[in-house]
């Protein structure tokens, strides 16, 4: 019987988990949880401060997820050490763990920028944990003055969910324009647009210098007032336990196609890996959910004794304010094809007779089809794309991608 | 596993199967009022190649990349169907961003909507399929 250890409790250890009993019900998994609860959707918690979810809807999987699994989970603790020739893994407490095989889906953790005086800001919090949303929660009053540094992903869903708890909300970053990982000048205006007028004030192309008590003084001599300070510059993945013991890892820890790190039988899934992205040929960190799951389940086939690859990653986000969705994938490589919308806009990359990447505003009905062209690299004199810009349907598939997917099983 | 499958052959093109799906989902029980005056969103579409129309409806595809990428666990997968928990659901749209079929959409009530082969409403079997005057689409096991 074989012996599963899993580090971390996320969207990717329950792939690693339904991955291998899609193999094999009886091996013993022991899952290793730094936080003390039951698996839950990490970006729900703005959801949760805006009051659409709660603690107990917010569960990724049922209550007894782990009992019907055979898992069993050692909470409040954290991986010190690997040691890969043993294969043994070193706990907080110093427990050590054997295993079989091992899969490290350690998630990222927030970066805390070093700004001058930060230390003497009194209410100040990250925003990735349930703790997190909560210890956030509890500092809000219908008073507060909120600065959130950072204009991502995780600063603006946090400035959303708390947009009813408080006064006002600042949102400062250095990058000159909001969302700037995913989204070009153009489509970001269109999306700021919706959040000013939700309420949310921007300070762009701007960040603090140091902090003075309750008053931070920017980088171009504003100085803005709050008493609840947000930090939302970015993840960083969780390396140190592959790296510490040998194994490659850039900005995220190195994995194969079949989610396999350098060292032996020691897998890696989820925010703390970096892999290739299809469209652009460059291995990077995917921080997205869906492919923490996917990945899981990959390193979870493998450790079983199957053979499962992964080899059709990139990033994609769906991100909506208020009812307006902005949906993007891949890489903005190639020529782009752009149709203004009444609600906002779609930008559609070629290159090399393939879909490289998007971004739609707005109307992001069956967006799914296009996402669908990048991660099956479909060549695009092979459908009538001319149809398909336009509107993304099946009928420019033709009759016997039709009688495939619509007349068999799939 | 039974599923809804289309023979575009026969396919008329008369949109009755969008109305049928509006109106099993609407929870009435007067078809005229569930659907006069209202723009409907149905679960299954009729598309347009040329002289042929067709219905499309979720495939409840056994490797469903909608459920794998869920990120509030809302949409599953039991005994060969899948289901979205409207609870559950907060409505971020992943889902229909990576649905290769565009049959996963937004719905009046914040969650996404889909096919659930009308096992979920009053009706118990595809109306989609119960209401096709020329059998375009059936609902039958095809392994």
């Amino acid at each position: 019987m074989k012996n599963y250890v899993i580090i971390g409790n996320g969207a990717a250890a329950v792939g690693v988990i339904e991955g291998i009993r899609s193999l094999d019900r009886d091996g013993k998994i022991t899952v290793v949880s730094r936080e003390n609860r039951h698996v839950y959707c990490r970006p729900l918690i703005s959801y949760l401060l805006e009051g659409k979810t709660d603690e107990n809807l917010m569960l990724y999987r049922p209550e007894d997820f782990y009992e019907r699994n055979g898992v069993k989970v050692i909470y409040g603790k954290s991986a010190e050490s690997l040691d890969p020739k043993s294969k043994k893994v070193i706990l907080g407490n110093g427990e050590a763990l054997d295993y079989d095989e091992i899969c490290i889906a350690a998630g990222s953790s927030p970066f805390v920028p070093p700004i001058e005086g930060l230390e003497s800001v009194k209410k100040r919090h990250s925003f990735m944990t349930l703790d997190d949303a909560e210890a956030l929660a509890a500092d809000l009053t219908p008073d507060s003055e909120v600065l959130i540094i950072g204009a991502g992903l995780i600063g603006l869903k946090c400035a959303e969910g708390i947009l009813g708890r408080c006064k006002k909300i600042t949102v400062c970053d250095l990058a000159p324009r909001v969302l700037s990982s995913i989204l070009d000048s153009d489509c970001a205006a269109i999306m700021q647009k919706r959040l000013e007028q939700m309420g949310i004030e921007f300070l762009l192309g701007d960040t603090v210098s140091r902090f003075e008590g309750e008053k931070a003084i920017m980088q171009s001599g504003a100085a803005v007032g709050f008493d609840v300070l947000v930090t939302a510059v970015g993840v960083r993945a969780n390396t140190s336990l592959v790296k510490s013991a040998g194994g490659e890892t850039g900005r995220g820890i190195s994995v194969d196609t079949r989610m396999r790190t350098t060292l032996p039988s020691v897998y890696a899934a989820g925010d703390c890996t970096e892999s290739l992205d299809i469209t652009s040929g460059v291995k990077k960190v995917m921080a997205i959910m869906p492919l923490a799951y996917i990945q899981g389940r990959c390193a979870g086939i493998n450790m079983a004794g199957g053979d499962e690859e992964l080899n059709n990653s990139f990033p994609m986000n769906s991100i909506g304010f208020n009812g307006l969705h902005c949906m993007s994938a891949g890489s903005y490589d190639g020529d782009c094809w752009e149709q203004k919308t009444e609600r906002g806009i779609k930008r559609l990359y070629t290159k090399d007779n393939l879909l490289k990447g998007f971004i739609i505003i707005g109307d992001i009905d069956r967006a799914g089809i296009y996402t669908s062209l990048i991660r099956n690299k479909t060549p695009l004199d092979s459908v009538d794309f001319e149809l398909l810009k336009k509107s993304p349907s099946l009928a420019p598939f033709g009759k016997a991608f039709r009688d495939e997917k619509l007349g068999g099983v799939i | 596993m039974k599923r809804v499958y289309v023979n575009e052959k026969w396919c008329l093109g008369c949109h009755l199967c969008e109305y049928n799906c509006a109106f099993a989902n609407s929870g009435e029980s007067d078809m005229v009022r569930a659907l006069r005056k209202k723009k409907i969103v149905p679960n299954i579409r009729v598309e347009e190649d040329g002289e042929i129309n067709f219905a499309v409806s979720c495939r409840h595809c056994s490797e469903p990349i909608c459920v794998k990428s869920c990120i509030s666990g809302a949409l599953t997968k039991t005994d060969g169907m899948i289901s979205i928990d409207h609870d559950k659901c907060v409505g971020c749209l992943t889902c229909v961003l990576v649905c290769p079929y565009g049959c996963v959409r937004e719905s009046e009530n914040g969650a996404v909507q889909k096919c659930e082969l009308c096992l979920n409403n009053t009706v118990g079997e595809p109306a989609c399929v119960k209401g096709c005057p020329n059998r375009a689409i059936i609902f039958e096991d095809r392994g």
